[in-house]
């Protein structure tokens, strides 16, 4: 017995365009091209189109992963990271079986579980207690399994009271326990988890990641891929950086955060949303950009410490969205948040944009002079109504760095330790004999 | 899916990743380590069937008692179909049975890989488990309509019915094998159905048109003594008429036996389930990147 867990080699994966994901384009790409060819055919030579169709064939697929190879060894934790489209949720469906690859050789030893989604097959007419059984099933637990730790789902889950209710009438934060609750008690050797986190309201997501941490310091191979840089710091020890398609790092997973969030884009001070980035599940809302504003309005990757910095997120709502809120994260390059702020914070903004209407919108905020210490920042973006939905969700939106010139202490050339800088008013007085008495 | 096997190693199972190549093994072995989750679909099937109905499982029963109505006032009444002397309406009654189950597998298996997406592209699991729980649940109403048939039978043999006789015989035996036959050829047509259903949407609409036209091919309104001498064999190509003449010979006790067509019917129905599994297998590894 060999103590490797997965072992990957070589690991591809070509998609179709149009095939998978977006069908309308595959219509109005075959209209354009009708009406397009007659016109390239009298104006190309024969040797040009053959060459003009070998690209478009190309073109045609893209590579969803590209040669992966990596080993995994049991009881290890180790973290999957990379931008939207990078090849995580590929890698992790290969995985587990779900699709297979076009290229490339993989061999797992043991039982997989795959959480790559919670409450998959729930349906809304059954009891709680009926999901149970037939999720647990789902995921590959047998009538006994679930039925020795039914006990234990529920009471994780808190819905106890409501167990032999139909789902449909739960709240959304119930249904979401409980299907995590599910999730959480499978028990496989190697277990296989994609942003299962990314859902529920914070309370939930420590319980989740809680959960996380005990099945991982429990000695069993974990496959966790998150766009919650915290998550995966405290999670795993090692990760690996994907970037299209390609695995571009791996490496103890404090350097490698550091690299993916501090490499890569290198955005002007502005990150700009095309339509294959936005995921269709976060309509109505549509990002469309955020941008970082020096003191004269201009757009800048680097900003001054003593200078304030306006922060702008302009994006366009298709639909009418009740208690919407749009914000930012602010973290570290090592992960760490420094702050979340929402435009709706204000008590009677949030009043006043109870119900946004259609349109295009641009939620700005300043963050104020002396603020930040130097280094590089990650914004973050979000955009929710509180315990409803999470609109979109992007936490590595765009990076910039601050330089500390004119900050409080330059005098000394050296590393301030902490994220923040500000210039406190620092009063120094003498002792006299008088206090003393 | 993957070409994946399953390897007892010292207590671990390996589990293999590779392209696939050509075309794939059954897996039953995966289908029986999942036979649990059939066994859940169906109940679950069965569950949410008639939720939020006002007469709920009784459709189960109008359905087939009111086209057995329609049949008896057209082709028992108007047009005068010859039924070898058993009364119309149980005659109907009794193709109706294994056609509805047939209608519904077809229906239900053709949608079913759609309507599990959500199952399909985030766990693993043999997708062979989605066309046969779903073709499997039609069961449960057929038996609510089976129940329909026996009270026909009391009735037609009292003298409130006229003393028919038609006491089903020893060939009543036989019965559950031609519910099987009924199953094979459902599961064979519903596996192809499904699996082409992921990859041309089309079939959702030739569906409805595909059991029209099926009925018509079908001695369900009509006795198979109707077709003459020599087109029997032929007619029997189409397996669901050994099926619907084995219903009738095994509960209505209807000589002869319908021998020949059923062996026909049971070669091409066991043909038709072999193909439909192997082509259901291969276009498998598609369904979580096409469904």
């Amino acid at each position: 017995m060999s103590d490797i867990a997965i072992r990957v080699d070589g690991m591809g994966k070509q998609y179709k365009i149009g095939l998978t994901q977006e069908r309308y384009r595959t219509l109005r790409d075959s209209l354009m091209q009708t009406f397009q060819a007659p016109v390239e055919m009298v104006r190309n030579s024969r040797r040009e189109r053959n060459s003009r169709k070998e690209l478009r064939a190309a073109n045609e697929y893209i590579w969803a992963l590209q040669d992966v190879s990596f080993d995994v060894r049991k009881g290890e934790v180790l973290g999957v990271i990379g931008r939207n489209g990078a090849g995580k949720s590929t890698l992790l469906k290969i995985l587990s079986r779900v699709t297979e690859p076009s290229t490339g050789f993989a061999e797992i030893h043991g039982r997989v579980g795959s959480l790559l989604e919670v409450g998959t097959g729930f349906h809304p007419e059954l009891t709680g207690r009926e999901n149970v059984y037939l999720n647990g099933a789902i995921l590959g637990m047998t009538r006994s399994e679930i039925g020795k730790k039914f006990d234990e789902i529920v009471t994780f889950s808190e819905v106890e009271k409501f167990i032999d209710t139909p789902v449909k009438r739960y709240s959304s934060g119930m249904y979401l326990r409980l299907a995590f609750a599910v999730a959480a008690h499978l028990e496989p050797d190697i277990l296989v988890v994609d942003e299962v986190l990314a859902v529920g309201d914070a309370e939930f997501q420590r319980k989740c990641l809680g959960k996380m941490s005990s099945v991982a310091n429990e000695g069993r191979t974990v496959l966790f891929v998150s766009h919650n840089m915290s998550a995966i710091l405290r999670l795993t020890q090692e990760s690996i950086v994907l970037d299209k398609g390609h695995m571009i790092k791996r490496a103890e997973t404090p350097a490698a955060v550091d690299y993916y969030l501090s490499s890569g884009y290198a955005q002007i001070g502005e990150r700009i949303w095309e339509a294959d980035e936005i995921p269709p599940d976060s309509a109505p809302f549509r990002p469309i950009a955020v941008r970082l504003r020096d003191a004269q309005h201009r757009v800048v990757d680097s900003v001054r410490s003593v200078d304030p910095i306006d922060i702008e997120i302009e994006y366009q709502l298709d639909a009418p969205v009740t208690g919407l809120r749009v914000g930012m994260y602010l973290m570290t390059t090592h992960g760490e948040y420094i702050l979340t702020s929402f435009d709706t914070d204000d008590p009677q903004q949030f009043e006043h944009y109870r119900v946004r209407p259609v349109g295009r919108y641009i939620s700005r905020c300043t963050i104020p002079a002396d603020f930040l210490n130097e280094g590089r920042y990650v914004l973050g973006l979000n955009a929710s109504s509180y315990r409803i939905r999470r609109y979109f969700q992007d936490e590595q939106a765009m990076t910039f760095s601050v330089d500390a010139s004119g900050a409080p202490g330059m005098q000394w050339p050296e590393q301030r330790l902490g994220p923040v800088r500000p210039r406190l008013a620092w009063q120094i007085e003498e002792n006299t004999g008088e206090s003393l008495r | 899916m993957a070409q994946s096997s399953l390897v007892q190693n010292e207590k671990e199972e390996i589990i293999y990743i590779r392209p696939p190549q050509g075309w794939l093994g059954l897996n039953l072995k995966d289908l029986w380590l999942y036979r649990e989750l059939i066994y859940f679909l169906i109940w679950r099937d069965v569950k949410v069937r008639y939720k939020q109905t006002a007469l709920g499982a009784s459709w189960a029963i109008i359905q087939p008692l009111m086209t057995m109505v329609v049949f008896t006032v057209l082709f028992g009444r108007v047009a005068k179909v010859p039924t070898d002397g058993i009364p119309y309406p149980i005659f109907s009654y009794t193709a109706l049975l294994p056609w509805g189950l047939f209608t519904k597998a077809l229906t239900d298996a053709g949608k079913s890989l759609i309507h599990n997406r959500s199952m399909i592209t985030k766990v693993y699991f043999p997708r062979l488990v989605i066309p046969i729980s779903s073709v499997v649940s039609g069961i449960v109403d057929f038996a609510l309509a089976f129940t329909i048939l026996i009270g026909m039978l009391i009735y037609y043999n009292s003298d409130l019915g006229g003393n028919y006789d038609i006491t089903p015989n020893y060939a009543v035996i036989t019965l559950p094998l031609f519910l099987l036959l009924a199953m094979v050829t459902s599961l064979g047509v519903g596996l192809w159905l499904s699996a082409l259903n992921v990859i041309y949407r089309d079939v959702n609409y030739i569906l409805p048109f595909i059991t029209q036209i099926w009925l018509f091919i079908t001695p369900v309104a009509y006795p198979a003594s109707m077709i003459p001498e020599k087109w029997q064999l032929v007619y029997a190509l189409n397996p669901m008429t050994g099926v619907v003449e084995g219903f009738r010979w095994a509960l209505l006790g209807m000589e002869p036996a319908p021998g020949p067509m059923v062996a026909v019917s049971t070669v091409i129905s066991i043909i038709i389930l072999i193909t439909g599994l192997f082509y259901f297998r291969r276009m498998e590894r598609t369904f979580a990147d096409l469904v």
